[in-house]
C-alpha cells in the first residue's frame, strides 16, 4: 500500500513523540527517588545556608564578575585599538598579548596574580586585597577575548562611516570617539554580555586565593557547606543562584541579537 | 589679478599597487561652475573625486582647493574638509545619531558651534532638502531619497565653498533619484560649486555647466554639455554614450556576440 505524504509525516511524527515517552519512562523509573531527594534536594540543608548564600557568596560573585569585566574591558579597549594602529610595534605588543592570554589558563593566570607576583615582589601588593587580586587575575585573561571583540566590533563599522566623519573635518581621534566607537560598542553589547557570563563563572576560581568568609564566592561557599553538612544539596542550591544570574543574562543576549538583526 | 580657481588639479597620478587608475590629470573647477565627470566604471572618476579631498593620497602631482595645496604634506587637510562638503553613493549616515544630530554634529564638535546656533543650521539645511519633519528620525527609518537628503544637508551644515558629489544617486531605487537630483538642482541654481560623479545623463546635460568625460585613468574630453552629449569628438566619448544613452539598441556584433536569430540589430555596423 502507499501512503499519502500527509500520513507518512503523521507517523513519523507519533513515532517521535512516543519513542521520547519511553526512554522518559525508562529514566524516571530506574532512578531511586528517594535516595535523590535525600542527596539533592534537603530542605533543611538548603534553608541552612540562607541568608549567608545570597548577602555574601552571591554578592562576592557579582562583585568579582563586575570587577574583572569593567577592569577587562578597559584593557580590551586599549589592546583593540593597539591592535588597529598604524603603528607596528603597538599592533605587535597587542597582538602577542592577545595570544599570551587567549593560551593560558585562566587558574594559571589568577596563581600568577594571586602568589606568584606578590612572591617576587614581597613589598609592594596589588591594592584592594582579593578583590584587586580577583580583578586583576581574571580581568588580564578577560581582556584578551574582549580585546579581540571589540576590533571586530570597530571593523564591522563600515568604512564610509569614518570617512563620512573626516569628509565633514573631523579629526581621526574625534571621528573616533564620535562616531566609530558608539556603533562598534552597539555592535559587540551581545558579545560582550556572553562575556560576563563567561567571567560569572569564571569566578569559581576564586577559591585558590584563599578567600575568607567575607570574600567567599558562591562555589567556595557550597563546597564549605558540603562538607560542614555531608550532604550535596548545597551543590544544587548554589548551581540554582548561578542560573539567576546566567540565565536572565542569556536572555538579555538573544533579546539584543534579534534587534540588531531587525535594524539591518 | 587672476580669479582663483576652485579646484586645480595637474599631473595627478594615483595608483593602487600596480593598477594605476589615475594617469595624469589636469582639471581645473572655477568658483559657481557645476562639473559632472562621466565615463564607464573603472575610468578613475570616483577617486578623482576622493583625491580632492584627499580620502585618496595621490600618487604624484598637486591639487588646490581655493589656493590651498591639499596635497602639501604640510596642509592642515581637517581645515581644508570642512570648506568641502562630500555626498557618497551610500550616503554614510551615522546611523546611531538622529536626523538632526546628523546634521549638527560636526558643527557643534568641529565648528565649535553652541547647541541652538546648530540646531537652527540643522532646521534651515533640513528645510532645503524638505525634510524639517523628519529631524529625529534615526537614519534606518528613511528611504534612500531621504538619506541621501540628509546627506546633502549634512555636508551644507559646515557652509562649504564646493560641493563633491560621488555617484549620489547611483544606490538609489529609480523612482528615488529625482528628489535627490531636485535638490542638486537647487542647489547649481543657487550658485555652489559643484564636482559631480554621476551617471545620470539627463541631469549632466541640462545641470552641468561643463561635462568631463574620463575613461582608463585620463580626461578623454571635455566640453559644454550640448557640445560633448550632441557632437562628441572621441571614439570613445562616442561609443560611451551610446551604450549609456540607448541600452536596448547595442547590438550583439559591438559587444563579439554571435547570437542566432537576431538579425538586422548590427546595422550601423559594416562588419557581419
Amino acid at each position: 500500500m502507499k501512503l499519502s505524504r500527509r500520513r507518512r509525516q503523521r507517523i513519523a511524527r507519533i513515532g517521535g513523540y512516543v519513542v521520547f515517552a519511553l526512554v522518559l519512562l525508562a529514566v524516571a523509573g530506574s532512578a531511586d527517588w528517594g535516595r535523590l531527594s535525600e542527596a539533592f534536594f534537603r530542605l533543611d540543608v538548603a534553608g541552612s545556608m540562607f541568608p549567608e548564600a545570597i548577602t555574601i557568596a552571591l554578592r562576592n560573585t557579582v562583585a568579582y564578575t563586575l570587577l574583572a569585566f569593567v577592569f577587562g574591558l578597559s584593557v580590551g579597549l586599549v589592546l583593540a585599538l593597539m591592535r588597529l594602529s598604524s603603528i607596528g610595534p603597538y599592533r605587535w605588543l597587542a597582538t602577542a598579548y592577545i595570544e599570551l592570554f587567549r593560551g593560558l589558563p585562566a587558574l594559571l593566570v589568577l596563581f600568577m596574580v594571586g602568589y606568584g607576583v606578590p612572591l617576587a615582589f614581597p613589598d609592594r601588593e596589588i591594592p584592594g586585597g582579593v578583590y584587586g587580586s580577583v580583578t586583576v587575575g581574571l580581568g588580564l585573561t578577560a581582556a584578551a577575548y574582549m580585546a579581540e571583540t571589540i576590533r571586530a566590533g570597530i571593523q564591522a563599522v563600515p568604512r564610509g562611516q569614518l570617512e563620512a566623519a573626516r569628509t565633514l573635518g573631523m579629526s581621526h581621534t574625534r571621528a573616533m570617539i564620535s562616531i566609530v566607537l558608539p556603533q562598534a560598542f552597539r555592535i559587540v553589547i551581545p558579545p560582550l554580555t556572553n562575556e560576563i557570563i563567561l567571567l560569572t563563572k569564571d569566578t569559581s576560581l576564586v577559591y585558590v586565593l584563599g578567600v575568607t568568609s567575607t570574600t567567599i564566592e558562591l562555589t567556595k561557599f557550597a563546597g564549605d557547606s558540603l562538607n560542614t553538612r555531608v550532604n550535596p544539596t548545597p551543590l544544587v542550591v548554589a548551581g540554582l543562584l548561578y542560573l539567576v544570574v546566567t540565565l536572565p543574562l542569556s536572555q538579555l543576549v538573544r533579546g539584543l541579537e534579534r534587534r540588531a538583526a531587525r535594524e539591518r | 589679478m587672476t580669479t582663483m580657481s576652485t579646484i586645480e588639479i595637474s599631473g595627478l597620478h594615483k595608483s593602487f599597487g600596480t593598477l594605476e587608475v589615475l594617469r595624469g590629470i589636469d582639471l581645473a573647477v572655477e568658483p559657481g561652475e557645476v562639473v559632472c565627470v562621466i565615463g564607464p566604471s573603472g575610468s578613475g572618476k570616483s577617486t578623482l573625486l576622493r583625491c580632492v579631498n584627499l580620502l585618496e593620497e595621490p600618487t604624484s602631482g598637486t591639487i588646490r582647493v581655493a589656493g590651498v595645496e591639499v596635497t602639501d604634506p604640510d596642509c592642515d587637510i581637517d581645515a581644508v574638509r570642512r570648506g568641502i562638503g562630500m555626498v557618497f553613493q551610500q550616503f554614510n549616515l551615522f546611523g546611531h545619531l538622529t536626523v538632526r544630530e546628523n546634521v549638527t554634529i560636526a558643527q557643534r564638535r568641529v565648528l565649535k558651534r553652541n547647541r541652538a546656533e546648530a540646531a537652527r543650521v540643522a532646521t534651515e539645511n533640513l528645510a532645503r532638502v524638505g525634510l524639517t519633519d523628519k529631524a529625529d528620525a534615526y537614519p534606518a527609518q528613511l528611504s534612500g531619497g531621504q538619506q541621501q537628503r540628509v546627506a546633502i544637508a549634512r555636508a551644507l551644515s559646515m557652509d562649504p565653498q564646493l560641493m563633491l558629489f560621488d555617484e549620489p544617486t547611483s544606490a538609489l531605487d529609480p523612482e528615488l533619484v529625482g528628489e535627490v537630483l531636485a535638490v542638486m538642482r537647487g542647489l547649481a541654481a543657487e550658485g555652489m560649486t559643484m564636482l559631480v560623479v554621476t551617471h545620470e545623463m539627463a541631469f549632466a546635460r541640462e545641470v552641468a555647466s561643463r561635462v568631463v568625460f574620463m575613461d582608463a585613468g585620463v580626461i578623454v574630453e571635455q566640453g559644454p554639455p550640448a557640445r560633448v552629449f550632441g557632437e562628441p569628438r572621441e571614439d570613445r566619448t562616442r561609443e560611451f554614450l551610446h551604450r549609456v544613452l540607448e541600452p536596448t539598441r547595442v547590438s550583439e556584433t559591438e559587444i563579439g556576440a554571435h547570437l542566432p536569430g537576431n538579425r538586422g540589430s548590427g546595422t550601423d555596423d559594416p562588419d557581419p
